[in-house]
């Protein structure tokens, strides 16, 4: 295993109503590759700025970032463009494009990364059969259901072959039956094709159903690392502990209720 | 005939006459030349100008804070002044174009002018209402700010640009029958100089059924389009 994502001493601090907000203060990550890797935290720790700081949506104050040995911040505009190619990212809310069918939605990564247009029917079609769409092509996302608009968002994302992709909340806002189909086939994906997955996300269930290893986001610093196992049975941070607390509660009730997952 | 010698249904029944309506008929012509030709000016220009807007505004796709606030402050001007000053300001520039100051064509730019601003600025809101994750997917994926404005900003938000487009149609409308008055004919024209100053109520009247018709004709068809596209998107 090598490491593919690595975050060093990010900083970022954002001036709301001028005064100073640190969000960001000195992260330090490693992600191996074809790992999926969970992040953790409370509403509000940084997460999604941390998402969006690694393909530059938001910028960095100060840090690296080394996304499969390319330095992320000192891209240029237009290598920035071109390295977005190859890191997919999921979204809550899915934002899918209603103007245009799902077929549309899936080809649209292709058709801006200048894939061969004689190939783009193909691959939209091979990608929307692995995330179980095929019959839904000609549909707008207007018509769909929340998993299958996220599968859609999966599709969309990693249609153009990408090494990495960033899940954030990506199961937030489905049902838990929902959240279980589209872990799975993130897990899927993961296993078929290697790719690095960060997923960010407050639920814990979905870090321990598809994750190895994970840190805890609390107050933009990363106060754990490490498996999965080890963090749920002996947190050493505020937020860990909480979690793990709040975890094994459920458990508890779970099974006072008799009803297991 | 006139309300001031006539009781009111006879200069009603008398406005349906075919006479009235045969004299209608160059005017009508007259009036959809100019707002046709108008709104489309109006369209390409206060497209052009509302996205130039919107993707220069401080949170926008390419912010040019100083250009932002200069070009809100001369929409704003423009805005400002009513349409019969408007036409009475673009009679000159007219004159400069057209070499005559008054006719269809001459306040035909006094209109584009007077539409232009406001078309630019529902345009601009239009845009603003875009959720923000969309933009976020579409830069996330590496789409170029061109891609991003013609294949992501306008598309999505087209229903509402047509809605706009519907109001600035009937505005420049109702634009056309002012500058009637200072020559520019159509059914403003007719309603000046018949119902104003000859006191000829019953041709008065057909051109208000007229402008009705047009005004709900032009509703109808916005509200019609934008709301099948919506369909055909399954969002209502
Ligand atoms: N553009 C911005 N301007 C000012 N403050 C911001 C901005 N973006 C985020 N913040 C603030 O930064 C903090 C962290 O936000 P962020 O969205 O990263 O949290 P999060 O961990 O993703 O939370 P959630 O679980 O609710 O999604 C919040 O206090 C938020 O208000
Ligand atoms: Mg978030």
């Amino acid at each position: 295993m090598s490491t593919y994502l690595k975050i060093t001493d990010l900083h970022k601090t954002f001036y709301p109503h001028g005064q100073p907000l640190k969000v960001l203060d000195g992260i330090n990550l490693e992600v191996e590759k074809g790992e999926i890797f969970g992040i953790i935290g409370f509403s509000g720790a940084g997460k999604s700025t941390l998402a969006r700081c690694i393909n530059r949506l938001e910028t960095s104050d100060s840090g690296s970032i080394e996304l499969g040995g390319t330095d992320i911040l000192k891209l240029s505009k237009k290598e920035l463009l071109k390295e977005r190619h190859r890191i997919g990212m999921i979204f809550q809310n899915f934002n899918l494009f209603d103007s245009m069918t799902v077929y549309q939605n899936i080809a649209y990564p292709l058709e801006v990364s200048g894939f061969p247009k004689s190939k783009i029917k193909e691959r939209v079609q091979e990608t929307a059969e692995l995330v179980g769409l095929t019959e839904k092509l000609k549909a707008h996302p207007g018509a769909l259901s929340g998993g299958q608009k996220q599968r859609v968002g999966i599709a969309r994302a990693i249609v153009t072959n990408p090494d990495f992709i960033i899940s954030d909340e990506a199961t937030s806002a489905l049902d838990p039956q929902t959240t279980m189909q589209i872990l799975d086939l993130l897990k899927e994906i993961n296993a078929k094709s290697g790719i690095t997955i960060l997923m960010i996300t407050h639920e814990l269930d979905a870090i321990r159903y598809i994750c190895n290893r994970m840190a805890v986001l609390e107050e933009g610093k990363i106060t754990e690392s490490g498996l999965v196992r080890d963090i749920f049975e002996n947190p050493n941070s505020k937020t860990g502990e909480l979690f793990a607390r709040v975890f094994k509660l459920l458990q508890n009730v779970e099974l006072t209720h008799g009803s297991g997952i | 005939m006139s309300l001031l010698d006539s009781s009111l249904w006879d200069v009603i029944v008398a406005s349906f006459s075919p006479e009235i309506w045969k004299d209608l008929l160059g005017p009508i012509g007259e009036t959809l030349y100019m707002t046709s030709i108008s709104s489309l000016i109006t369209l390409v220009l206060g497209l052009i100008i509302g996205i130039l807007l919107t993707i220069s505004n401080p949170d926008g796709l390419v912010p040019l804070k100083v250009s932002y606030t200069v070009s809100g402050w001369v929409i704003n001007a423009l805005r400002s002044l009513p349409q019969m000053i408007m036409i009475i300001l673009m009679i000159p520039v007219a004159r400069l174009i057209f070499g005559k100051s008054y006719g269809t064509n001459a306040c035909i730019i006094a209109i584009a002018a007077s539409c232009i601003p406001m078309y630019a600025r529902i345009v601009e809101s239009s845009l603003l209402e875009i959720e923000k994750g969309k933009i976020e997917a579409a830069k996330a994926i590496g789409s170029t700010n061109i891609s991003i404005i013609f294949r992501i900003l306008l598309p999505e938000t087209l229903p509402s640009l047509i809605r706009g487009f519907t109001v600035s149609v009937i505005t420049v409308l109702s634009m056309t029958a002012l500058a009637g008055m200072f020559g520019a004919g159509g059914i403003g024209d007719i309603a000046v100089r018949y119902g104003y100053q000859r006191f000829q109520h019953d041709r008065l009247f057909a051109c208000v059924y007229i402008l009705i018709i047009l005004v709900q004709l032009i509703q109808g068809i916005g509200n019609l389009v934008s709301k099948q596209i919506l369909k055909t998107r399954n969002l209502v």
